[in-house]
């Protein structure tokens, strides 16, 4: 049982630590507004190596864990680099997944047989070839297009939220990515058409954009592409709590510095306890987070049947411990920390636009209580039959009769 | 990073269970509404498995048991909800005397608490100082070869059934307040303490303990006279050693899923259904799991061998705050039944029994105030604010 980081993810974290120091200094950030991407940054990330981190060895990548790739996250989550390291180290396992074929998921004894491209492209399932558009005359080449992925060359995303419509609305990392996964009805479907010009005006800056997926084509479908995109979403969760809490331990850096530079009444601010209290309960959320965060990545390694759970529930507390640290922070920051000059502003836009390019913390709650507690039974039409005035008695009786 | 307990951590989760499965009954759990959480026959059950000595560090000639494995005795001993207020108080005292004590306190105090059959209760806090626990003004004065102790001692805890009470006193009153302090075990049958019962919100009892006159032999004082300080930062340590007790709420989300589940709202609703009840449940577990990570990252720091401080503090502070939070809510989920209490209500009133308990979890043990000091100073390096 090791908490903390090995002595490889101690060199990953202060390699990229260093890197995101002076490559994505907080000018850069701002540099890079509003379009939400550094082309320079990613391009010295990718000749780092850091594209095609996530795929794996025989695709010519770094072969990284979600658990190391987390120590690169937290890091880009203290600079706020603007590049979709995230989405598109995601993107990277899932289309490698989806490449390798469906033999890759090992579906239970009674599950139906996944049903990915590969079948209808007329070769068997068992083999698990892969997608090659050669053979199957339609389709993707999946295997030029890994290449493309590895070298930072095309940026993948996924939508994150199923494709409605033929849309992919907000998709993250859209205004920039040439490979865009989304889930559609029941499909895993791909679209490879050159990224629009210009982001969606957004309050966190983010390069966000609605993609048209009307043009994409199916990659995966049934079970496995159910799976796969369901680990997809689990995998960004843990990555994106790691993002925030990093986000969170920087602004509450930010924080600190300030108030011990400021005096007002002939002291420093950070002097007075009310201050200090404020940033304290954000250190601890924003520790508590970290934690949960690194053992969410650390179980979907695993493979453990609680990865996706954790992974949720990291996402939806680091969420908001990054959102509680940036307005600490802020609020410290005084007058100053509204202005457009104080960094502190850049943190607390990017603090509620992150996490929230997954849609509404409740809807991952809802998740999270299907998966504990069952899903709820549709609501009792009231026909009268249960009124409130019979109902009070009934519970008091249930209540006690357990005792 | 790996997150995964041990193998014999998990081995030894499985014989904790075993052992609770056939030694904690629901009868112990109940006979603490008499105010002790503490079952002599539970207790006396662990100390024959060894667990008490087991926990003791082996530099001191304990059996040095692991600290993720202590985690995980406490972890399911808390989700078990087994009374165990004496056993972590044993634990410290043995440590603190193999650490500090001469022989006389070592051949007789602590082979009789290791064994389970005398319980130990502190003496730290007074009716004029808790949390500035330095403070303390009980007096012990020499007189000869022996001691005379005069003052009293609030939220003595135990000290109506236990043997005896781990006593700071001040030996200098003329020193800076932290100079002049010296510990005593003392045997609570001595004459001149009177105990006398502090009723509480919660479940408990606690106690007022009063010494008038108390002779002591020099063999019962706990290390160096005016070292007292010294041998409170070691209970501390000791304190942190035992890395758990950081899981009160899993009973009670427990409870509010149960009643969740059977109950229907005025609308014919069941409130288990319902966005607003399935909100909180959620957000009581994600709590439960960050403050299990802090709990775990606590104890495995523990087990490399690293003396963390600024962590203990964040975790005791996020799970007591986070339990709080967590009987308010489902005190409220069950509306006016929640209010009922006692053994016909609702799985024997649990909400409503650790609604009354929970403010003392933010309180003992350093205050959330204290530990948000600590972190603004140990974490933040923020200038000392009090």
């Amino acid at each position: 049982m090791r908490t903390w980081y090995s002595t490889d993810q101690e060199a990953i974290d202060s390699a990229f630590g260093a890197f995101f120091e002076a490559e994505s200094p907080i000018e850069a950030v701002r540099a890079a507004e509003p379009g939400g991407f550094d082309p320079e940054l990613w391009a010295s990330l990718a000749a780092m190596g850091g594209a095609g981190m996530a795929l794996p060895e025989d695709r010519g990548g770094g072969d990284a864990s979600l658990t190391d790739l987390a120590v690169v996250t937290r890091q880009l989550g203290r600079h706020l680099a603007p590049v979709p390291l995230i989405e598109h180290s995601v993107a990277c396992r899932l289309l490698a997944a989806t490449a390798a074929g469906p033999s890759s998921a090992e579906p239970r004894q009674g599950e139906a047989a996944p049903t990915a491209v590969a079948v209808e492209s007329g070769a068997d399932p068992g083999l698990a070839k892969p997608l090659l558009a050669a053979e199957s005359g339609a389709g993707p080449d999946l295997e030029a297009l890994l290449g493309e992925l590895g070298t930072g060359d095309r940026i993948a995303t996924f939508t994150l939220r199923p494709v409605a419509g033929g849309w992919g609305p907000m998709t993250p990392a859209g205004a920039v990515a040439g490979a865009v996964v989304g889930f559609d009805g029941a499909d895993l479907v791909l679209d490879l058409s050159e990224p629009p010009a210009e982001a969606v005006a957004n309050t966190a800056d983010l390069p966000l954009a609605d993609r048209d997926m009307t043009g994409a084509t199916v990659i995966a479908s049934g079970p496995e592409a159910a799976r796969l995109w369901a680990g997809a979403r689990a995998e960004w969760q843990a990555l994106m709590a790691t993002a925030c809490a990093g986000l969170a331990a920087r602004a509450i850096e930010l924080a600190v510095a300030y108030v011990m530079e400021r005096r007002q009444f002939g002291v420093p601010v950070g002097s007075f306890q009310a201050v200090q209290h404020g940033l304290a309960e954000a250190a601890v959320r924003a520790e508590g987070g970290r934690l949960l965060a690194h053992r969410a990545a650390w179980a979907l390694d695993a493979a453990r049947p609680d990865g996706q759970r954790l992974a949720a529930m990291a996402l939806v507390f680091c969420a908001e411990s990054a959102r509680f640290a940036a307005d600490r922070s802020l609020q410290y920051h005084g007058g100053y920390g509204y202005s457009a000059e104080y960094d502190v502003q850049l943190y607390y836009r990017r603090a509620a636009g992150w996490p929230l390019q997954m849609g509404e913390p409740a809807a991952l709650v809802a998740e999270l209580a299907d998966r504990d507690l069952g899903p709820p039974s549709e609501p009792a039409t009231t026909t009268g039959a249960v009124t409130g005035a019979k109902a009070r008695p009934e519970a008091a009786r249930v209540g006690k009769a357990d005792g | 990073m790996d997150f995964s307990l041990p193998p014999e951590a998990e081995e030894f989760r499985r014989q904790v269970k075993d052992f609770l499965a056939a030694n904690l009954t629901e009868e112990m759990i109940e006979a603490t509404r008499d105010g002790t959480i503490h079952s002599p026959d539970l207790h006396r059950a662990m100390a024959e498995r060894g667990w008490l000595s087991g926990a003791v560090p082996a530099e001191l000639g304990g059996g040095g048991m692991d600290p993720v494995e202590l985690c995980v005795l406490i972890e399911e001993l808390q989700l078990h909800r087994a009374p165990i207020d004496a056993l972590g108080v044993a634990i410290v005292t043995v440590s603190m005397i193999l650490e500090h004590g001469g022989a006389r306190l070592q051949e007789t105090v602590v082979p009789r608490l290791l064994a389970g059959e005398a319980l130990a209760c502190f003496g730290y806090s007074e009716p004029e100082s808790g949390s500035d626990v330095a403070a303390a003004r009980t007096r012990a004065v020499r007189d000869g070869d022996e001691w005379v102790i005069d003052g009293s001692k609030m939220w003595t805890t135990m000290a109506h059934v236990a043997d005896y009470v781990v006593l700071l006193t001040r030996t200098d009153p003329d020193v800076p307040k932290h100079d002049g302090l010296t510990f005593f075990v003392v045997p609570l049958d001595t004459p001149g303490i009177e105990i006398r019962p502090v009723a509480t919100m919660g479940t408990e009892r606690s106690n007022a303990t009063f010494y008038d006159g108390v002779r002591l032999g020099g063999e019962w004082r706990l290390g160096a006279v005016n070292g007292g300080w010294g041998v409170m930062k070691t209970a501390l340590k000791y304190e942190r050693g035992i890395a758990g007790g950081q899981f009160p709420s899993p009973p009670v989300i427990e409870a509010a899923v149960d009643w969740a589940r059977r109950t229907t709202d005025g609308a014919g609703r069941r409130l288990i259904d319902r966005d607003d009840v399935r909100d909180r449940l959620v957000r009581a577990m994600i709590d439960t799991e960050v403050a299990r990570s802090f709990a775990y990252h606590t104890a495995a720091l523990a087990s490399d061998g690293v003396m963390f401080g600024v962590e203990g503090s964040m975790t005791k502070l996020f799970a007591s705050e986070a339990y709080k939070r967590h009987c308010s809510w489902f005190l409220d989920l069950m509306g006016a039944e929640g209010l009922r209490a006692g053994p016909e209500a609702h799985m024997g009133g649990r909400i409503e029994e650790n609604f009354r308990h929970a403010p003392v979890t933010a309180i003992y043990g350093g205050t959330s105030e204290i530990n948000r000091n600590i972190v603004a100073e140990s974490h933040l390096g923020l200038p000392r604010a009090r």
